[in-house]
This record gives C-alpha cells, sequence and structure tokens, in this order.
C-alpha cells in the first residue's frame, strides 16, 4: 500500500478554489499531484449526483473548495454545497464508502499556499484509508 | 402535498437482493416537490445501490426513470418498456404511487423506496409538517383553519387540555400547541365566540377507521358498455 497514489477530485469554485489553486501554480508550491481539478461558478452548483457518480467510477476522494463562509460570490452557494457534502458523506455511508473520502473545505482566492495544504491534508487522509473499496473491485484505473 | 423520505440504503440493498436487473421509479409530483423520489433522487439513490452492490462483487443492474405521475394509470405508458425489461421495481412514489405501479404491472414485483409520512406542506426551505390527517369530514371551518385532529397531539375537538406551556404541546415540547394557534387564530379573525361551542365527537367512520375509502363521481365516470 506504501505506493499507493490516490486519485481525488476537486471540486473547486471558480472565484476562490481555483483562482488560488493557479496561485498556488504561479507561486511554483510543491502540492502532491493527486488531485484533478474541476472548476465549477460556485459550489453551489455541486450536484450530489457529480460526487456519487465519481465514486461510482472508483474514485478514491472528493474535495469540494469553495469560498469561505459569508464570502461567496453568490451569497451561500458554499453553505448549501456544504449541506450536500453531508448528505452525499450518509448516502456514501449507507453504500459502504467511508465518508471521510468526501470533505469541504473553505478558502479565499489569495490563498494559494492554503490550496496546496488542502490538498496534502487531502491525499494524507486518502493514503491512510487506501484506494477506494469500489476501485479495488473494479480493477480499474480512472 | 403528500411529503415521504427514504429509506436507509442498506435497507433497500438487502430488500432488493434477489433481484438481478432492477428499475428505480421515481414519480414527478408530491414526492418531487418534498425531494424524496423525484428525478434527483432516482439518480442519487440508483448510484448509492450499484455503489453498494459493487461492494458485494453482486452484479446488478440499476436502471432510472421518473414519470410524471405514479397514481394515475395513464401516465405508465411511458414506463412500459422500462418495466418490463427488469425483475423488480423500487418505486420512490408515495404508498399510493408504488401500489398504483404494481396494480399496472401485477407481475412484476413492486417495493417502496420512501417511507411516506404526511400530508401537509414545506413550512420553509427543508422543514415539511403535516396539517392534514385525511380525516374524511373536515371542520376546518370551526376551527379558524387550524385543525385540532392533526395539529393537536391528542386531537381534541374541545380543547385545549390545559397542559400546554408557553405554546408548546405538553406532549412535545417542539411541538406548537394545536389549540394555542387555534385560540391565536379565532382571535385574530375575530371568531373567538367559536370558542362557546361544545362540538360532538367526530364521526371517525368517514376516516380510515372505517376502511379503505373509495369515491365513486358518476359524473366523472367514462361509460364504456351500455
Ligand atoms: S379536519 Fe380532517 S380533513 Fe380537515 S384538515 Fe383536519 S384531518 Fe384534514
Ligand atoms: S398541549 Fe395543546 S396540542 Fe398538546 S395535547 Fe394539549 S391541547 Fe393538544
Amino acid at each position: 500500500m506504501d505506493n499507493f497514489e490516490p486519485k481525488i477530485l476537486a471540486l473547486c469554485c471558480h472565484y476562490c478554489a481555483y483562482a488560488a489553486a493557479d496561485l498556488a501554480g504561479s507561486m511554483r508550491l510543491q502540492y502532491p499531484a493527486n488531485v484533478r481539478v474541476l472548476r465549477l461558478p460556485c459550489t453551489g452548483k455541486v450536484d450530489p449526483s457529480y460526487i456519487m457518480t465519481a465514486f461510482e467510477m472508483g474514485i478514491d476522494g472528493v474535495l469540494v473548495a469553495g469560498c469561505l463562509e459569508g464570502g461567496c460570490h453568490f451569497q451561500e452557494g458554499n453553505l448549501r454545497a456544504k449541506k450536500r457534502v453531508g448528505l452525499v458523506r450518509d448516502m456514501l455511508e449507507e453504500a459502504g464508502i467511508e465518508k471521510d473520502r468526501l470533505e469541504m473545505f473553505n478558502l479565499s482566492s489569495a490563498e494559494g499556499p492554503r490550496f496546496a495544504e488542502i490538498v496534502g491534508i487531502m491525499t494524507e487522509r486518502i493514503k491512510k484509508l487506501g484506494p477506494s473499496p469500489l476501485r479495488r473491485k473494479l480493477e480499474v484505473s480512472v | 402535498m403528500i411529503v415521504a423520505s427514504r429509506k436507509n440504503i442498506k435497507d433497500l440493498k438487502e430488500m432488493l437482493a434477489q433481484h438481478k436487473r432492477i428499475l428505480v421509479l421515481g414519480c414527478g409530483t408530491c414526492v418531487t416537490v418534498c425531494l424524496a423520489g423525484g428525478e434527483r433522487e432516482v439518480g442519487m439513490i440508483s448510484s448509492a445501490l450499484r455503489i453498494a452492490y459493487k461492494l458485494d462483487e453482486e452484479e446488478h443492474q440499476i436502471d432510472e426513470l421518473t414519470i410524471e405521475r405514479q397514481c394515475e394509470n395513464e401516465f405508465f405508458e411511458d414506463a412500459i418498456e422500462a418495466v418490463q425489461s427488469v425483475d423488480a421495481v423500487l418505486s420512490l412514489a408515495c404508498g399510493a404511487g408504488v401500489q398504483a405501479t404494481a396494480e399496472r404491472f401485477p407481475n412484476t414485483p413492486v417495493y417502496a423506496g420512501l417511507d411516506t409520512k404526511f400530508i401537509g406542506i414545506l413550512q420553509e426551505q427543508g422543514i415539511w409538517t403535516e396539517k392534514c390527517a385525511a380525516c374524511g369530514e373536515c371542520v376546518l371551518g370551526e376551527y379558524g383553519g387550524v385543525c385540532p385532529i392533526t395539529r393537536c397531539s391528542k386531537s381534541l375537538l374541545n380543547g385545549p387540555c390545559g397542559g400546554a406551556k408557553n405554546g408548546k404541546c405538553e406532549v412535545s415540547p417542539d411541538q406548537d400547541c394545536g389549540w394555542q394557534l387555534i385560540y391565536d387564530r379565532l382571535k385574530a379573525i375575530g371568531q373567538l365566540d367559536r370558542l362557546e361551542e361544545i362540538f360532538s365527537p367526530h364521526d371517525w367512520s368517514k376516516s380510515h377507521e372505517g376502511g379503505c375509502r373509495k369515491i365513486v363521481r358518476e359524473d366523472q365516470r367514462i361509460v364504456t358498455k351500455v
């Protein structure tokens, strides 16, 4: 399991996490290459089905990264995303996937280093959990 | 509307375990509005079931479909093909819709994917509350539009019971005292004098207590045979 490199989907809000990821790049910060970033206009755009589908396809972890609470470009999209993430965590657990494989984070567009840190935290966590139990069954790489 | 909530994925998985091909069938009316059994929930529950079965290394095919309404026969037209190609249907409709589906497809096992809770309203975003127990003989007019049967925990027609504290019911402090609501409402509309009246017991034979109910409207029936 030592050489396990998780595949993590990062659902990033255009106004904060995505810009922060960009900034992390400009700052030449190193962070684990395990994430696949998907840009959304707001984390309020995150439909639970996006996350469920990603897990169904065998992803090891999903992080949803939105603006700081109170700082959403669309007022409360991030607060809604937080609650939806809670619902999906419950459903994943009921289906047999550890809920900690899914987490919501908040950061601002100026926080390039924080983005790198979040990716690090999530990568470490998923490494500890090991590959998605579904990926092990599917034996496919996503 | 009829308000329902989803069952646990683990329970659904066990309930359907004997079937290899399953159609998760949503309903586009009440349960779509109360966010329990519409197209989106069909997608999520199907996804969760696929994950759960794959984890057990069990081969199950989970199809998805949502029709306009499961409690009316004519809407099943769109579902015939999909139902015929599966071994079982998991209906995400209310209890009435599940039974209508079973009646329409007499040879297909049909299971309930939701727990049907009550007739109610969207009180505020994310909160649904019960308002009517379908008693069969509505008395709302006598009580200022607040249902004593549904809103009072003891269904008192001549309340209150005297146990309310700060407007909350003695049965559960989370619940408003129905009789406080009736009083406030009658006061607001200038009909407090209604409280002078003593109401006779409700005719429960018109409720579900009188057996499974049916309404026949001759004016609406289409006579096909003379
Ligand atoms: S009196 Fe009967 S029909 Fe009227 S709201 Fe109450 S339970 Fe429903
Ligand atoms: S406290 Fe109010 S709602 Fe509760 S049982 Fe008594 S009268 Fe009914």
